[in-house]
Protein backbone atom coordinates (compact mmCIF):
# COMPACT_ATOMS: atom_id res chain seq x y z
CA UNK A 1 0.00 0.00 0.00
CA UNK A 2 1.33 3.40 -0.96
CA UNK A 3 2.57 4.70 2.13
CA UNK A 4 4.40 7.78 1.00
CA UNK A 5 4.72 9.37 -2.58
CA UNK A 6 7.64 11.56 -2.69
CA UNK A 7 8.00 14.11 -6.06
CA UNK A 8 11.82 14.90 -6.95
CA UNK A 9 13.18 15.67 -10.38
CA UNK A 10 14.73 13.09 -12.03
CA UNK A 11 17.82 15.52 -13.70
CA UNK A 12 19.06 18.32 -12.33
CA UNK A 13 22.24 20.74 -12.83
CA UNK A 14 25.04 20.82 -10.43
CA UNK A 15 23.97 23.72 -8.14
CA UNK A 16 20.73 23.71 -9.17
CA UNK A 17 18.08 24.54 -6.25
CA UNK A 18 15.27 21.47 -6.71
CA UNK A 19 12.07 21.36 -5.15
CA UNK A 20 11.01 18.49 -3.56
CA UNK A 21 7.47 17.50 -2.61
CA UNK A 22 6.59 14.85 -0.18
CA UNK A 23 2.92 13.62 1.42
CA UNK A 24 2.62 10.66 3.85
CA UNK A 25 -0.82 8.44 4.04
CA UNK A 26 -1.46 8.90 7.80
CA UNK A 27 -4.79 10.02 9.88
CA UNK A 28 -2.61 12.28 12.29
CA UNK A 29 -4.98 12.03 14.97
CA UNK A 30 -4.66 15.12 17.50
CA UNK A 31 -5.49 13.54 20.60
CA UNK A 32 -8.29 15.99 21.26
CA UNK A 33 -10.96 13.99 19.32
CA UNK A 34 -13.73 12.24 21.30
CA UNK A 35 -15.67 9.30 20.22
CA UNK A 36 -19.84 9.96 20.29
CA UNK A 37 -19.55 8.32 24.27
CA UNK A 38 -17.22 11.48 24.90
CA UNK A 39 -13.79 9.08 25.38
CA UNK A 40 -10.64 10.55 24.15
CA UNK A 41 -9.21 9.23 20.89
CA UNK A 42 -5.32 8.63 21.67
CA UNK A 43 -2.65 11.17 19.92
CA UNK A 44 -1.39 8.89 17.10
CA UNK A 45 1.04 11.19 14.69
CA UNK A 46 3.80 11.53 12.80
CA UNK A 47 6.54 13.23 14.66
CA UNK A 48 9.77 13.49 12.87
CA UNK A 49 10.27 13.65 8.64
CA UNK A 50 14.05 13.23 8.02
CA UNK A 51 15.73 13.65 4.17
CA UNK A 52 18.85 12.82 3.59
CA UNK A 53 21.10 13.43 0.18
CA UNK A 54 24.01 10.57 -0.08
CA UNK A 55 23.54 9.80 3.56
CA UNK A 56 23.63 14.01 4.77
CA UNK A 57 20.92 14.93 6.88
CA UNK A 58 19.65 17.98 4.59
CA UNK A 59 15.76 18.76 6.07
CA UNK A 60 14.35 17.54 9.21
CA UNK A 61 10.92 18.37 10.40
CA UNK A 62 8.93 18.07 13.81
CA UNK A 63 5.70 17.38 13.47
CA UNK A 64 2.53 18.38 16.20
CA UNK A 65 -0.71 17.20 16.09
CA UNK A 66 -1.64 20.67 14.29
CA UNK A 67 0.12 19.12 11.30
CA UNK A 68 -2.78 17.86 8.65
CA UNK A 69 -4.02 14.70 7.98
CA UNK A 70 -1.95 12.79 5.21
CA UNK A 71 0.76 15.53 6.10
CA UNK A 72 2.36 17.58 2.79
CA UNK A 73 6.01 18.58 3.25
CA UNK A 74 7.50 20.57 0.12
CA UNK A 75 10.76 21.73 0.56
CA UNK A 76 13.93 22.66 -1.33
CA UNK A 77 17.23 21.16 -1.68
CA UNK A 78 20.69 21.96 -3.63
CA UNK A 79 21.41 19.02 -6.53
CA UNK A 80 24.53 18.82 -5.05
CA UNK A 81 25.70 15.22 -7.04
CA UNK A 82 24.30 12.04 -8.47
CA UNK A 83 22.51 9.82 -5.85
CA UNK A 84 19.99 8.92 -4.03
CA UNK A 85 17.37 10.97 -1.78
CA UNK A 86 16.24 9.25 1.19
CA UNK A 87 13.02 10.05 3.04
CA UNK A 88 12.05 9.13 6.30
CA UNK A 89 9.22 9.33 8.52
CA UNK A 90 8.61 8.31 12.11
CA UNK A 91 5.71 8.44 14.67
CA UNK A 92 3.27 6.88 17.26
CA UNK A 93 3.11 3.50 17.94
CA UNK A 94 6.19 2.33 15.83
CA UNK A 95 5.02 4.22 12.55
CA UNK A 96 8.47 3.93 10.71
CA UNK A 97 7.90 4.56 6.58
CA UNK A 98 10.94 5.16 4.21
CA UNK A 99 11.50 6.10 0.48
CA UNK A 100 13.91 6.86 -1.99
CA UNK A 101 14.11 8.73 -4.55
CA UNK A 102 17.31 9.02 -7.51
CA UNK A 103 18.48 12.41 -9.07
CA UNK A 104 20.70 12.23 -11.75
CA UNK A 105 22.53 15.21 -11.52
CA UNK A 106 25.32 16.79 -14.40
CA UNK B 1 -24.31 5.28 14.47
CA UNK B 2 -25.88 4.78 17.95
CA UNK B 3 -29.55 5.15 18.22
CA UNK B 4 -31.52 7.27 20.31
CA UNK B 5 -31.89 5.60 22.86
CA UNK B 6 -29.05 3.97 23.16
CA UNK B 7 -27.44 7.24 23.24
CA UNK B 8 -30.14 8.40 25.60
CA UNK B 9 -29.15 5.39 28.29
CA UNK B 10 -25.68 5.99 27.93
CA UNK B 11 -26.04 9.99 28.34
CA UNK B 12 -27.98 9.52 31.68
CA UNK B 13 -25.16 7.02 32.74
CA UNK B 14 -22.19 8.93 31.69
CA UNK B 15 -23.71 12.23 32.82
CA UNK B 16 -22.58 13.41 36.44
CA UNK B 17 -18.67 12.49 36.02
CA UNK B 18 -18.52 14.08 32.03
CA UNK B 19 -20.66 16.80 33.04
CA UNK B 20 -17.92 18.43 34.86
CA UNK B 21 -15.88 17.97 32.71
CA UNK B 22 -17.39 19.04 29.70
CA UNK B 23 -17.30 22.62 31.05
CA UNK B 24 -15.60 24.90 29.03
CA UNK B 25 -12.47 26.26 31.33
CA UNK B 26 -13.80 30.08 31.29
CA UNK B 27 -9.76 30.97 31.28
CA UNK B 28 -8.83 29.02 28.08
CA UNK B 29 -8.14 31.80 25.95
CA UNK B 30 -5.77 33.07 28.49
CA UNK B 31 -4.43 30.10 28.94
CA UNK B 32 -3.80 29.60 25.61
CA UNK B 33 -2.00 32.74 25.26
CA UNK B 34 0.44 31.89 27.94
CA UNK B 35 1.18 28.67 26.25
CA UNK B 36 2.44 30.65 23.29
CA UNK B 37 4.14 32.99 25.49
CA UNK B 38 6.06 29.59 27.10
CA UNK B 39 6.51 27.74 23.73
CA UNK B 40 8.04 31.25 22.11
CA UNK B 41 10.52 31.88 25.06
CA UNK B 42 11.32 28.53 24.48
CA UNK B 43 12.52 28.18 21.06
CA UNK B 44 13.85 32.59 21.83
CA UNK B 45 14.87 32.18 25.32
CA UNK B 46 16.19 35.75 26.46
CA UNK B 47 16.90 36.81 22.85
CA UNK B 48 14.84 39.66 20.86
CA UNK B 49 12.43 38.43 18.04
CA UNK B 50 12.25 40.79 15.22
CA UNK B 51 9.73 41.56 12.42
CA UNK B 52 10.56 40.60 8.88
CA UNK B 53 12.84 38.41 6.42
CA UNK B 54 10.12 35.84 7.20
CA UNK B 55 7.00 35.63 4.70
CA UNK B 56 4.23 33.88 6.16
CA UNK B 57 1.31 32.73 3.92
CA UNK B 58 -1.73 31.42 4.55
CA UNK B 59 -5.17 31.81 2.98
CA UNK B 60 -7.15 35.34 4.48
CA UNK B 61 -10.19 32.75 4.33
CA UNK B 62 -9.58 29.34 4.42
CA UNK B 63 -12.44 26.48 3.18
CA UNK B 64 -11.49 24.26 5.81
CA UNK B 65 -9.63 24.20 8.90
CA UNK B 66 -8.65 20.70 9.04
CA UNK B 67 -6.43 21.50 6.14
CA UNK B 68 -4.99 24.87 5.90
CA UNK B 69 -2.18 25.55 3.25
CA UNK B 70 1.16 27.05 4.89
CA UNK B 71 3.85 28.12 3.05
CA UNK B 72 6.75 30.00 5.02
CA UNK B 73 10.16 31.25 3.22
CA UNK B 74 12.71 33.14 5.18
CA UNK B 75 15.38 35.69 3.16
CA UNK B 76 18.73 34.38 3.39
CA UNK B 77 21.59 33.90 1.07
CA UNK B 78 21.76 30.28 2.71
CA UNK B 79 25.54 30.54 2.82
CA UNK B 80 27.81 28.53 5.54
CA UNK B 81 28.53 31.99 7.15
CA UNK B 82 24.96 33.29 7.00
CA UNK B 83 21.80 30.69 6.55
CA UNK B 84 18.52 30.01 8.27
CA UNK B 85 18.83 26.68 10.84
CA UNK B 86 15.43 26.79 12.19
CA UNK B 87 11.82 27.67 11.14
CA UNK B 88 9.11 27.09 13.99
CA UNK B 89 5.28 28.14 13.63
CA UNK B 90 2.88 29.05 16.51
CA UNK B 91 -0.35 29.70 16.97
CA UNK B 92 -2.53 31.44 19.76
CA UNK B 93 -5.61 29.55 20.18
CA UNK B 94 -4.65 25.42 19.00
CA UNK B 95 -4.47 23.23 22.15
CA UNK B 96 -1.21 23.20 21.76
CA UNK B 97 0.65 26.19 20.34
CA UNK B 98 3.71 24.34 18.56
CA UNK B 99 2.56 23.70 14.90
CA UNK B 100 6.09 22.62 13.02
CA UNK B 101 9.69 23.05 13.27
CA UNK B 102 12.14 22.63 10.53
CA UNK B 103 16.15 22.48 10.67
CA UNK B 104 18.09 22.63 7.90
CA UNK B 105 21.13 24.29 6.80
CA UNK B 106 22.68 26.03 3.60
CA UNK B 107 22.17 22.74 1.82
CA UNK B 108 18.60 23.52 1.47
CA UNK B 109 19.39 26.07 -1.05
CA UNK B 110 16.10 28.19 0.28
CA UNK B 111 14.52 28.52 3.89
CA UNK B 112 10.94 27.37 2.71
CA UNK B 113 8.43 25.15 3.71
CA UNK B 114 4.90 24.17 2.38
CA UNK B 115 2.43 22.33 4.56
CA UNK B 116 -0.90 22.06 5.60
CA UNK B 117 -1.66 22.40 9.19
CA UNK B 118 -5.10 22.48 11.17
CA UNK B 119 -6.50 25.98 12.35
CA UNK B 120 -8.81 25.69 15.72
CA UNK B 121 -9.78 28.85 15.80
CA UNK B 122 -9.76 32.85 13.89
CA UNK B 123 -6.37 33.51 14.60
CA UNK B 124 -3.38 34.70 14.21
CA UNK B 125 0.00 32.20 13.15
CA UNK B 126 3.56 33.09 13.76
CA UNK B 127 6.27 32.35 12.10
CA UNK B 128 10.03 31.99 13.88
CA UNK B 129 13.67 31.79 11.88
CA UNK B 130 16.38 31.35 13.62
CA UNK B 131 19.60 32.49 12.11
CA UNK B 132 22.99 31.47 11.85
CA UNK B 133 24.20 34.01 13.99
CA UNK B 134 21.85 33.27 16.79
CA UNK B 135 18.84 36.08 15.90
CA UNK B 136 15.63 35.40 15.36
CA UNK B 137 13.24 37.19 12.86
CA UNK B 138 9.02 36.59 12.89
CA UNK B 139 6.39 37.18 10.66
CA UNK B 140 2.24 36.48 11.95
CA UNK B 141 -0.75 36.16 9.71
CA UNK B 142 -4.48 36.37 10.67
CA UNK B 143 -6.75 33.38 9.30
CA UNK B 144 -10.21 33.68 9.31
CA UNK B 145 -11.53 29.66 9.89
CA UNK B 146 -14.90 29.00 9.56
CA UNK B 147 -16.98 25.61 10.78
CA UNK B 148 -18.17 23.17 7.51
CA UNK B 149 -21.88 23.87 7.06
CA UNK B 150 -23.09 20.32 7.04
CA UNK B 151 -21.14 18.16 9.33
CA UNK B 152 -20.90 14.33 9.10
CA UNK B 153 -21.63 13.07 12.87
CA UNK B 154 -25.51 13.05 13.46
CA UNK B 155 -26.44 15.85 16.12
CA UNK B 156 -28.72 14.20 18.55
CA UNK C 1 -24.95 25.07 12.03
CA UNK C 2 -27.50 25.36 15.06
CA UNK C 3 -31.10 23.97 14.71
CA UNK C 4 -31.91 27.33 15.32
CA UNK C 5 -29.99 28.98 12.47
CA UNK C 6 -30.88 26.33 10.07
CA UNK C 7 -35.04 26.57 10.92
CA UNK C 8 -34.67 30.27 10.27
CA UNK C 9 -33.16 29.51 7.19
CA UNK C 10 -35.54 26.81 6.02
CA UNK C 11 -38.25 29.05 6.92
CA UNK C 12 -36.64 32.35 4.37
CA UNK C 13 -36.66 29.49 1.76
CA UNK C 14 -39.99 28.85 2.01
CA UNK C 15 -41.43 32.08 2.05
CA UNK C 16 -39.53 32.90 -0.89
CA UNK C 17 -40.58 30.38 -2.91
CA UNK C 18 -38.77 26.90 -4.19
CA UNK C 19 -38.83 26.06 -7.55
CA UNK C 20 -36.33 28.76 -9.53
CA UNK C 21 -35.85 26.04 -12.01
CA UNK C 22 -32.37 23.72 -12.70
CA UNK C 23 -29.46 25.12 -13.45
CA UNK C 24 -29.24 26.76 -17.15
CA UNK C 25 -26.52 24.52 -18.82
CA UNK C 26 -23.89 26.92 -19.23
CA UNK C 27 -24.30 28.40 -16.04
CA UNK C 28 -23.07 24.77 -14.29
CA UNK C 29 -20.00 25.07 -12.05
CA UNK C 30 -17.96 22.74 -10.57
CA UNK C 31 -17.44 22.75 -6.48
CA UNK C 32 -13.82 23.40 -8.16
CA UNK C 33 -14.65 26.69 -9.39
CA UNK C 34 -16.23 27.81 -6.06
CA UNK C 35 -13.05 26.81 -3.80
CA UNK C 36 -10.50 29.27 -3.07
CA UNK C 37 -7.06 29.27 -4.89
CA UNK C 38 -5.07 27.31 -2.25
CA UNK C 39 -7.23 24.97 -2.48
CA UNK C 40 -7.71 24.22 -6.21
CA UNK C 41 -4.06 24.53 -6.03
CA UNK C 42 -3.87 21.46 -3.71
CA UNK C 43 -6.24 19.00 -6.38
CA UNK C 44 -3.96 20.06 -9.30
CA UNK C 45 -0.72 18.84 -8.67
CA UNK C 46 -0.85 14.95 -8.20
CA UNK C 47 2.37 15.70 -5.79
CA UNK C 48 0.20 17.42 -3.25
CA UNK C 49 -3.22 16.05 -3.98
CA UNK C 50 -3.55 13.19 -0.81
CA UNK C 51 -6.35 11.23 -2.88
CA UNK C 52 -3.52 10.38 -5.23
CA UNK C 53 -2.24 8.29 -1.96
CA UNK C 54 -5.23 5.92 -2.93
CA UNK C 55 -4.83 6.47 -6.09
CA UNK C 56 -1.56 4.32 -5.85
CA UNK C 57 -2.79 2.22 -3.46
CA UNK C 58 -5.94 1.51 -6.17
CA UNK C 59 -2.90 0.66 -8.89
CA UNK C 60 -1.43 -2.35 -6.42
CA UNK C 61 -4.94 -3.42 -5.88
CA UNK C 62 -5.86 -3.80 -9.54
CA UNK C 63 -2.58 -5.31 -10.01
CA UNK C 64 -3.19 -7.77 -6.92
CA UNK C 65 -4.31 -11.30 -7.94
CA UNK C 66 -7.97 -12.03 -5.74
CA UNK C 67 -10.40 -14.31 -5.13
CA UNK C 68 -10.85 -18.29 -5.97
CA UNK C 69 -10.29 -17.75 -9.71
CA UNK C 70 -6.74 -16.14 -8.23
CA UNK C 71 -6.70 -13.02 -10.91
CA UNK C 72 -6.34 -9.49 -10.84
CA UNK C 73 -8.18 -6.79 -12.46
CA UNK C 74 -5.80 -6.61 -14.92
CA UNK C 75 -5.66 -9.84 -16.31
CA UNK C 76 -8.85 -9.29 -18.10
CA UNK C 77 -8.98 -5.50 -18.34
CA UNK C 78 -4.99 -5.07 -18.98
CA UNK C 79 -3.13 -1.77 -18.42
CA UNK C 80 -6.19 0.25 -16.83
CA UNK C 81 -5.07 3.70 -18.06
CA UNK C 82 -6.48 2.36 -21.50
CA UNK C 83 -9.23 -0.23 -20.84
CA UNK C 84 -10.86 2.10 -18.07
CA UNK C 85 -10.18 5.13 -19.83
CA UNK C 86 -14.20 6.60 -20.10
CA UNK C 87 -15.30 4.03 -18.00
CA UNK C 88 -15.63 6.28 -14.82
CA UNK C 89 -17.60 8.86 -17.15
CA UNK C 90 -20.28 6.45 -18.28
CA UNK C 91 -21.47 5.40 -14.37
CA UNK C 92 -24.02 4.71 -12.92
CA UNK C 93 -24.50 2.28 -15.82
CA UNK C 94 -27.88 -0.20 -16.53
CA UNK C 95 -27.07 -3.40 -15.09
CA UNK C 96 -28.78 -5.92 -17.12
CA UNK C 97 -28.78 -8.97 -15.16
CA UNK C 98 -29.64 -7.07 -12.28
CA UNK C 99 -32.36 -4.85 -14.46
CA UNK C 100 -31.40 -1.85 -12.81
CA UNK C 101 -28.57 1.10 -13.29
CA UNK C 102 -25.43 0.34 -11.02
CA UNK C 103 -22.27 2.45 -9.53
CA UNK C 104 -19.31 1.86 -10.45
CA UNK C 105 -18.28 0.95 -6.56
CA UNK C 106 -21.38 -2.11 -7.18
CA UNK C 107 -19.68 -2.64 -10.55
CA UNK C 108 -16.48 -3.38 -9.16
CA UNK C 109 -17.79 -5.67 -6.46
CA UNK C 110 -19.68 -7.33 -9.69
CA UNK C 111 -16.55 -8.25 -11.20
CA UNK C 112 -14.85 -9.46 -7.75
CA UNK C 113 -17.62 -11.87 -7.14
CA UNK C 114 -18.37 -13.22 -10.23
CA UNK C 115 -15.06 -12.89 -12.24
CA UNK C 116 -12.81 -13.06 -9.14
CA UNK C 117 -15.05 -15.48 -7.12
CA UNK C 118 -14.08 -13.25 -4.00
CA UNK C 119 -15.66 -11.63 -1.36
CA UNK C 120 -17.16 -7.79 -2.49
CA UNK C 121 -15.31 -4.92 -0.69
CA UNK C 122 -17.50 -3.42 1.86
CA UNK C 123 -18.91 0.23 1.06
CA UNK C 124 -16.13 2.87 2.11
CA UNK C 125 -13.39 0.44 2.93
CA UNK C 126 -9.92 1.21 2.01
CA UNK C 127 -9.91 -1.23 -1.09
CA UNK C 128 -13.24 -0.46 -2.46
CA UNK C 129 -12.48 3.70 -2.61
CA UNK C 130 -8.63 2.86 -3.71
CA UNK C 131 -10.06 0.70 -6.77
CA UNK C 132 -12.98 2.96 -7.55
CA UNK C 133 -10.50 6.07 -7.07
CA UNK C 134 -8.07 4.08 -9.36
CA UNK C 135 -10.30 3.32 -12.12
CA UNK C 136 -12.07 6.71 -12.38
CA UNK C 137 -8.97 8.68 -12.20
CA UNK C 138 -8.65 7.31 -15.60
CA UNK C 139 -11.48 9.59 -16.75
CA UNK C 140 -10.25 12.17 -15.28
CA UNK C 141 -10.56 15.47 -17.76
CA UNK C 142 -13.26 13.49 -19.82
CA UNK C 143 -16.53 14.86 -20.08
CA UNK C 144 -19.26 13.07 -18.27
CA UNK C 145 -21.57 10.49 -20.64
CA UNK C 146 -24.69 9.18 -19.03
CA UNK C 147 -26.34 7.63 -21.68
CA UNK C 148 -30.36 7.17 -20.74
CA UNK C 149 -32.64 4.62 -22.29
CA UNK C 150 -36.21 3.43 -22.03
CA UNK C 151 -34.26 0.84 -19.36
CA UNK C 152 -32.78 3.32 -17.30
CA UNK C 153 -35.02 6.44 -17.40
CA UNK C 154 -37.51 5.14 -14.57
CA UNK C 155 -34.61 5.16 -12.53
CA UNK C 156 -33.51 8.74 -13.71
CA UNK C 157 -36.94 10.25 -12.74
CA UNK C 158 -36.92 8.16 -9.29
CA UNK C 159 -33.52 10.24 -8.89
CA UNK C 160 -35.01 13.49 -10.22
CA UNK C 161 -37.91 13.30 -8.30
CA UNK C 162 -35.81 12.44 -4.81
CA UNK C 163 -33.52 15.73 -5.51
CA UNK C 164 -36.59 17.73 -5.95
CA UNK C 165 -38.94 16.17 -3.11
CA UNK C 166 -38.91 17.71 0.62
CA UNK C 167 -37.16 15.46 3.29
CA UNK C 168 -35.66 15.79 6.57
CA UNK C 169 -37.00 17.48 9.81
CA UNK C 170 -36.08 20.54 7.96
CA UNK C 171 -38.19 19.77 5.25
CA UNK C 172 -35.32 20.84 2.81
CA UNK C 173 -35.14 19.33 -0.97
CA UNK C 174 -31.68 18.83 -2.52
CA UNK C 175 -32.90 21.19 -5.46
CA UNK C 176 -33.42 24.32 -2.91
CA UNK C 177 -30.20 24.64 -1.90
CA UNK C 178 -28.00 23.42 -4.68
CA UNK C 179 -30.53 24.64 -7.87
CA UNK C 180 -32.01 28.00 -6.49
CA UNK C 181 -29.20 29.05 -3.75
CA UNK C 182 -25.95 27.89 -5.30
CA UNK C 183 -23.10 30.31 -4.51
CA UNK C 184 -24.61 31.91 -1.43
CA UNK C 185 -23.10 31.17 2.13
CA UNK C 186 -24.61 28.31 4.50
CA UNK C 187 -22.74 29.04 7.81
CA UNK C 188 -19.43 29.66 6.18
CA UNK C 189 -19.54 27.29 3.30
CA UNK C 190 -20.25 27.89 0.12
CA UNK C 191 -23.12 26.29 -0.96
CA UNK C 192 -22.04 24.34 -4.73
CA UNK C 193 -24.37 22.73 -7.46
CA UNK C 194 -23.36 19.15 -6.23
CA UNK C 195 -21.89 17.91 -9.41
CA UNK C 196 -20.44 14.66 -8.78
CA UNK C 197 -17.85 15.16 -10.97
CA UNK C 198 -14.29 14.42 -9.05
CA UNK C 199 -15.61 11.21 -7.03
CA UNK C 200 -14.31 9.73 -4.84
CA UNK C 201 -12.56 12.60 -3.37
CA UNK C 202 -10.60 14.06 -0.81
CA UNK C 203 -12.76 15.84 1.57
CA UNK C 204 -10.63 18.51 3.67
CA UNK C 205 -13.23 17.91 6.24
CA UNK C 206 -13.10 13.95 6.32
CA UNK C 207 -9.00 14.29 6.01
CA UNK C 208 -8.98 11.59 3.77
CA UNK C 209 -10.85 9.87 0.50
CA UNK C 210 -14.64 9.41 0.22
CA UNK C 211 -17.35 8.24 -1.89
CA UNK C 212 -20.38 10.30 -3.13
CA UNK C 213 -22.67 7.78 -0.85
CA UNK C 214 -20.77 9.20 2.38
CA UNK C 215 -21.08 12.73 0.92
CA UNK C 216 -24.94 12.18 0.94
CA UNK C 217 -25.41 10.47 3.84
CA UNK C 218 -23.45 13.97 5.50
CA UNK C 219 -25.87 16.02 3.67
CA UNK C 220 -29.36 13.44 4.61
CA UNK C 221 -28.51 14.07 8.39
CA UNK C 222 -27.24 17.94 7.39
CA UNK C 223 -31.31 18.49 7.09
CA UNK C 224 -32.10 15.47 9.45
CA UNK C 225 -32.96 12.85 7.68
CA UNK C 226 -32.34 9.23 7.83
CA UNK C 227 -29.27 8.67 5.52
CA UNK C 228 -29.86 5.60 2.97
CA UNK C 229 -27.83 2.64 3.49
CA UNK C 230 -24.65 3.00 1.15
CA UNK C 231 -25.51 1.24 -2.70
CA UNK C 232 -29.21 1.34 -1.52
CA UNK C 233 -31.35 2.03 -4.90
CA UNK C 234 -32.52 5.33 -3.76
CA UNK C 235 -28.53 6.39 -3.69
CA UNK C 236 -27.79 4.84 -6.91
CA UNK C 237 -31.18 6.30 -8.87
CA UNK C 238 -29.80 9.79 -6.90
CA UNK C 239 -26.52 9.50 -8.42
CA UNK C 240 -27.61 8.97 -11.60
CA UNK C 241 -29.70 11.49 -11.61
CA UNK C 242 -26.72 13.54 -10.35
CA UNK C 243 -24.02 12.52 -13.14
CA UNK C 244 -26.69 13.02 -15.81
CA UNK C 245 -27.46 16.38 -14.44
CA UNK C 246 -23.66 17.12 -14.84
CA UNK C 247 -23.14 16.03 -18.32
CA UNK C 248 -21.16 17.20 -20.01
CA UNK C 249 -18.63 18.53 -17.23
CA UNK C 250 -14.91 17.52 -16.75
CA UNK C 251 -14.20 14.11 -14.51
CA UNK C 252 -12.04 15.76 -11.64
CA UNK C 253 -11.39 12.32 -9.84
CA UNK C 254 -9.51 12.22 -7.27
CA UNK C 255 -10.56 15.90 -6.78
CA UNK C 256 -10.15 17.54 -3.63
CA UNK C 257 -13.41 19.67 -1.73
CA UNK C 258 -13.75 21.69 1.50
Amino acid sequence: MARAVVTVPARAKRGEIVEVKTLAQHPMETGFRRTQTGELIPRDIIRRFTCTYNGTEVYRVELHPAMSANPLIAFSTIATETGTLAFQWAGDNGYSVTETASISVE
Amino acid sequence: MTTRREFLLLATALAVPTAAKAQLDPNLAQKRKAAFQEALRRIVGDAPVRKGRVKLQLPPLIDNGNSVPLSVSVGSPMTDADHVRAIHVLTEKNPLPDVVSVHLGPRAGRASLATRVRLADTQSVTAIARMSDGSFWSDSSEVVVTLSACLEEGLI
Amino acid sequence: MSPRTALLFAASLTCAGAGAGDIPRAERRSGYDLMSRETRAIQDDDATNPGMLWVLDGEALWNRKSGAADRACAACHGDARTSMKGVAARYPAFDAALGRPVNLEQRINVCRTERQKAPPLAFESRELLALTAYVARQSRGLPIDIAIDARSKPFLDAGSEAFHHRQGQLNLACSQCHDDNWGKRLAGSVIPQAHPTGYPLYRLEWQELGSLGRRMRNCLIGIRAEPYAYGAPEFVDLELYLMWRANGMKMETPAVRP
